[in-house]
């Protein structure tokens, strides 16, 4: 039996190195490109909510609050209308870095298993991605508070 | 009020922390939430150890709205709380920053589930 040809079974690492090879180099530049400027803009964006903010009269300290919540808000309904999915296979990290990804990352599983129920489905996978983000962030965040509290006022 | 170099600053720097991202995205291959606790975590020690806040503070928008931003506003809060409270910010800290932000999501991400029909593929 002549099997030889077909027994090449890449591991995952020469997956990985065989995908690098086989993307063309323009290909990679746009990408970089792509992200670039999506997330340049959903930033400058982000400036301008806060111009938005300051106008209203949002003091300095509860400004951050008031810019993440909107740019939040507009990142769920995006992901709500199917729109921030199409610019996420446009941008790449473009759309996923910026908390508006953080944002599609709790709305699109909730959306998705929906037919699952509204407790055992929204309400679970609501936090499939954004768990992770949350767990290992307050923890990071404790722990550099204890060490903040020990050098400033134990030590 | 606008300023077209504030805009330029927050649209470069926020272009190349994508960046980042994007070549965590295409050498790695690593899946979008690792990438987001990357990011939220690094945004964390960053801040710690004082290389964070002159990019804030240099970027504006450009340095808060990317999820670093997010570990920045933990690391912060956490700092303000200690100053503030004692020991028992360091429980509180972190979450009071950013209760806006994740409250909005979980609300609107509940309601937008249950307004709009997920699209078939």
């Amino acid at each position: 039996m002549k099997t030889d040809n077909i027994r090449f079974f890449p591991s995952e690492k020469e997956y990985k190195k065989i995908v690098e090879e086989k993307t063309p180099n323009s290909k990679k530049v746009q990408g970089f490109l792509r992200a670039f400027w999506v997330g340049g803009v959903i930033c400058v964006i982000g400036y301008f909510v806060g111009v938005l903010g300051e106008w209203i009269g949002f003091s300095e300290k509860n400004l951050p609050m008031f810019n993440a919540s909107v740019l939040v808000y507009f990142g769920t309904l995006l992901t709500g209308l199917g729109i921030y999915d199409r610019i996420g296979k446009y941008a790449g990290a473009g759309s996923i870095v910026p908390i508006t990804g953080f944002a599609n990352s709790v709305c699109a599983p909730a959306m998705e298993f929906r037919r699952e129920g509204v407790v055992t489905g929204i309400g679970a996978k609501l936090f499939t991605i954004a768990g992770p983000v949350l767990t290992f962030g307050i923890s990071a965040s404790v722990i550099y508070g204890f060490i903040y509290w020990l050098k400033e006022y134990v030590f | 009020m606008i300023d077209i170099w504030e805009i330029g600053k927050a649209f470069v720097v926020g272009g190349i922390i994508c960046c980042f991202g994007q070549a965590l995205l295409m050498y790695t291959k690593l899946t979008t939430a690792r990438i987001l606790v990357c990011f939220v975590v690094s945004g964390v020690i960053l801040t710690a150890i004082g290389l964070y806040e002159p990019v804030v503070d240099f970027a504006g928008s450009g340095a808060t709205v990317p999820l670093t931003g997010f570990g920045y506003s933990l690391a912060k809060g956490v700092q303000e709380s200690v100053d503030e409270l004692g020991w028992i910010g360091i429980l509180i800290g972190g979450i009071k920053n950013t209760a806006a932000g994740i409250t909005t999501a979980v609300f609107f991400s509940l309601m937008h589930a249950l307004i709009f029909k997920p699209k078939t593929k």
